[in-house]
């Protein structure tokens, strides 16, 4: 049987790579996918704390997390086309129109 | 023991496909390298006893999102920005934040302790199957989520359609 600490620390590691790649990146299309990749590390450790208290609330929140990653990624590549048609880049170095 | 040796075989497949999905400088490569490790997790969640979740991650995540993500790469056409740096210049600061974090995460699940005493453990899952089991759950005590969860899918596919339109008559 595998420990529950060991499903927290891949989560908390694998939430930190895609912090690191959310932060550093230029490109916006890996930025929207280190968000991605954050919120499987949430959902490791939801489906592993509801593995270990017998509990289906962390499924089903993970069932609703997949639902918000879902919108959250067509909202966000739509945002990606509409900045790419108005700059033709995706480079975020470049989006600074208000000075930020 | 054989169990152990799964578990760190996917959670290496899936550190290393992540940390390779956001350094590379191609993105079609990162999108790709993104699909391997949502496979793996799907893995992982068998593991958990969780098979309606492993086959939506696989159905819905590698089957729809990433197929978005690869269609925004490809339409998209970047071929100036391969030449430039991927990362910001102050790259060591995100390094340093993201390792802090990730300190303070392993440091800090070292204190969890949970007990078992939900009511649904593992003989009741599988009397009422897995997706028995959810299905209960969700349509009983999470209702009001559940339908809110529609709501906002109706919003993204609205709000997607206006804003990668040409233009609004």
């Amino acid at each position: 049987m595998v420990p529950l600490n060991w499903y927290i620390w891949l989560s908390g590691v694998l939430f930190c790579v895609g912090m690191f790649g959310f932060i550093t990146r230029r490109n916006l299309i890996i930025m929207l996918l280190s968000v991605e990749i954050m919120f499987n590390a949430v959902n490791i450790s939801l489906v592993a704390f509801s593995h270990y208290m017998e509990d289906l609330t962390g499924q089903i929140l993970v069932f609703m997390i997949i639902a918000v990653a879902a919108a959250e990624a067509a909202i966000g590549l739509a945002l990606v086309i509409a900045l790419f048609r108005n700059k033709e880049t995706i480079t975020v170095d470049e989006f600074n129109e208000m000075r930020g | 023991m054989l169990s152990k040796v799964f578990f760190l075989y996917f959670a290496s497949v899936i550190v290393l496909t992540s940390s390779l999905a956001i350094t590379r400088r191609n993105a079609m490569h990162g999108v790709l390298y993104m699909l391997l490790m949502f496979f793996h997790l799907a893995g992982l969640y068998l593991f958990l006893n969780a098979e309606f979740l492993a086959a939506v991650q696989i159905i819905i995540y590698a089957g729809a999102i990433m197929v978005l993500f690869l269609f925004v790469v490809m339409l998209l056409n970047l071929r100036e920005d391969v030449q430039k740096s991927r990362f910001i210049r102050p790259w060591i600061i995100g390094f340093i934040i993201s390792s802090g974090v990730m300190v303070i995460a392993i440091k800090a699940a070292r204190s969890v302790e949970v007990v078992g005493t939900g009511r649904w453990g593992i003989k009741e899952i599988q009397s009422a199957t897995h997706i028995g089991a959810i299905g209960q759950e969700l349509y009983t005590h999470y209702l009001y989520p559940f339908e809110l969860a529609s709501l906002v899918l109706l919003v993204a596919i609205v709000g997607a359609i206006v804003l990668a339109k040409k233009r609004l008559k």
